[in-house]
């Protein structure tokens, strides 16, 4: 099964704490329902980006620093 | 071109209603505007109203206003002479301002040793201390937890620990005695170094319930230095300014001209040119130098309501070489001007940023009324930059009169498509602390929560 973690909010995603900082995430690594996958910078703020599905990072369908609309797809999980 | 010429086509490194400020002052001047914008300011007011635009980059600001080899692009392709960095963004960056000097373009500011000086805020209190303008009772850059503790008894609790390079209120944690101080320094490095860069800390006392007092000063490369006049802004939340004013109510006499004087000596000292505003806390008829910022200020316009002085216009014309227009004694405030900024927050939901369309605006009018900003129906919030939308800034010849009049527009002013602090701001116009000015920066917290 696949599970598809969406953007609740449109900004700039990033899959790092901060620049210098590992992923949140590694691909293929594996996610807890509620653990940090990423930030959407939102007007300056910050904002968690949660799984809301346990499961396996499969395919990501968005960069590090890239701009996100509301809803789009993020990452793809194997469940 | 000589510089004493004035110039010819100046670059907006800006966006929103300060890039459209800009560019209006430009027009007054008949000076060329040439605007840059990102991906989600294709269609934006700043760019519709500059003589020419430039596209910068994608709609993030790091790959856009953010972007300093693009914003040089910009300039040289558009026979820019000179680049105005408005607030925000690349505006108190020394190495932007060095790169645009070094491109043999005109910096609208100060030079950017200067810049790096000030901006850097245990140089800058030394600075301060050195030209004789008090500062907070407080330490130099502290190497240790240890050190930290020495210093903070030394200054006594509570104290706040500072990062150095930090600024818009970031990097500030408070401690109450020895325990707190040793749990927070650690925190407070760490933090300092992942949002600044460097992890160089220092300590200082935490006043009760300080006001905050600004003065504007102006500076031209001909040793014209003046002041004009103060500002209140201490209706903040999270260190964030969301009401200023100016005069400052209830500010004695002699404590206001003595501040203005240290302001404008702090100025002659660093060598300073164009715009600039000395930040202070005034508490039980003490004043203290918290930091100088070398720009342009979002609150400029209750300056220039008071005053009549256009800032922006002053500023273009020093960087361009000439004397400023007028001399200190030329400077007379006349009645009161409030300022609200409008930002986009859902104010019920702690003050969380809402980028949307907006589907519906009335702005308000009339006497005393002014609006500075870049949205119209229909436009778009970017999710990508500050929620500041509009600033509503009022006058009256009095304090009574410029509050009710700021009643009156505030009732009058509507957005529809996006949440917007205007709800807020139509009960501060009526607290007691506002009205009779005795508000300071705990007051806006200590009313919202």
């Amino acid at each position: 099964m696949a599970h598809t973690i969406t953007a609740k909010t449109p900004g700039v995603f990033y899959r790092k704490p901060s620049p210098d900082a590992e992923p949140y995430v590694a691909d293929g690594a594996t996610v807890a329902e509620g653990d940090v996958i990423g930030l959407i910078e939102v007007m300056k703020t910050f904002r968690e980006v949660k799984a809301d599905a346990a499961g396996t990072v499969a395919t990501w369908h968005v960069a590090d620093e890239d701009e996100v609309s509301i809803g789009q797809e993020l990452v793809e999980l194997d469940t | 071109m000589s510089p004493s010429e004035g110039l010819r086509t100046v670059l907006v490194a800006n966006r929103g209603e300060i890039a459209l400020r800009v560019v209006r002052a430009c027009r007054d001047l008949g000076v060329r505007s040439v605007a840059v914008y990102s991906d989600a300011d294709a269609d934006a007011a700043h760019v519709r109203h500059a003589d020419a635009a430039v596209h910068v980059g994608k709609s993030s600001a790091t790959r856009s206003y953010l972007n300093v080899a693009a914003l040089l692009a910009a300039a040289r392709e558009s026979g820019a002479d000179a680049v105005h960095p408005g607030y925000g963004f690349l505006s108190e960056n020394a190495d932007f301002a060095g790169a645009v000097a070094d491109a043999g373009l005109t910096w609208v500011g100060p030079d950017a040793a200067v810049i790096a000086r000030m901006g850097d805020k245990a140089t800058a209190r030394a600075t301060a201390e050195a030209a004789g303008v008090p500062v907070v009772p407080g330490s130099g850059v502290v190497g240790s937890t240890d050190e930290a503790v020495v210093a903070a008894q030394e200054v006594g609790y509570p104290v706040l620990v500072k990062a150095s390079a930090g600024g818009g209120g970031r990097g500030i944690r408070p401690a109450a005695d020895d325990d707190e101080l040793r749990r927070v320094v650690d925190e407070a490095r760490r933090e300092a170094a992942a949002a600044f860069g460097s992890d160089a800390v220092y300590v200082e006392r935490a006043l009760q319930r300080p006001k905050h007092v600004e003065v504007q000063v102006l500076a031209d490369r001909h040793g014209g230095v003046v002041h004009v006049g103060e500002r209140d802004c201490s209706l903040q939340r999270r260190r964030q300014k969301l009401v200023e004013e100016a005069p400052a109510p209830g500010l004695e006499p002699t404590l206001r001209e003595r501040m203005c004087t240290a302001a404008v000596d702090l100025a002659r000292e660093v060598g300073y040119v164009g715009a600039g505003t000395v930040e202070f806390l005034v508490e039980d008829g003490e004043f203290f130098f918290i930091e100088m910022n070398t720009r342009i200020q979002v609150e400029h316009p209750v300056t220039e309501l008071v005053t009549g002085v256009d800032l922006v216009v002053e500023q273009l014309l020093v960087a361009g070489g000439r004397p400023l227009s007028f001399s200190q004694d030329d400077v007379v405030v006349r009645g009161s001007a409030v300022e609200f900024r409008v930002n986009a927050e859902d104010t019920d939901d702690d003050f969380l940023p809402t980028p949307g369309e907006i589907t519906a605006l009335e702005l308000p009018g009339g006497p005393g009324v002014r609006v500075d900003t870049a949205l119209a129906v229909g436009d778009a919030i970017p999710p990508f930059y500050d929620s500041m939308v509009a600033k509503l800034a009022v006058w009256g010849p009095d304090r009574a009169t410029a509050l009710a009049r700021a009643r009156r527009a505030l009732a009058e002013y509507r957005v529809v498509g996006v949440p917007t602090t205007l709800r807020l701001h139509r009960r501060l116009v009526d607290e007691p602390a506002l009205v009779d000015g005795t508000h300071d920066i705990t007051t806006l917290e200590g009313l919202i929560g």
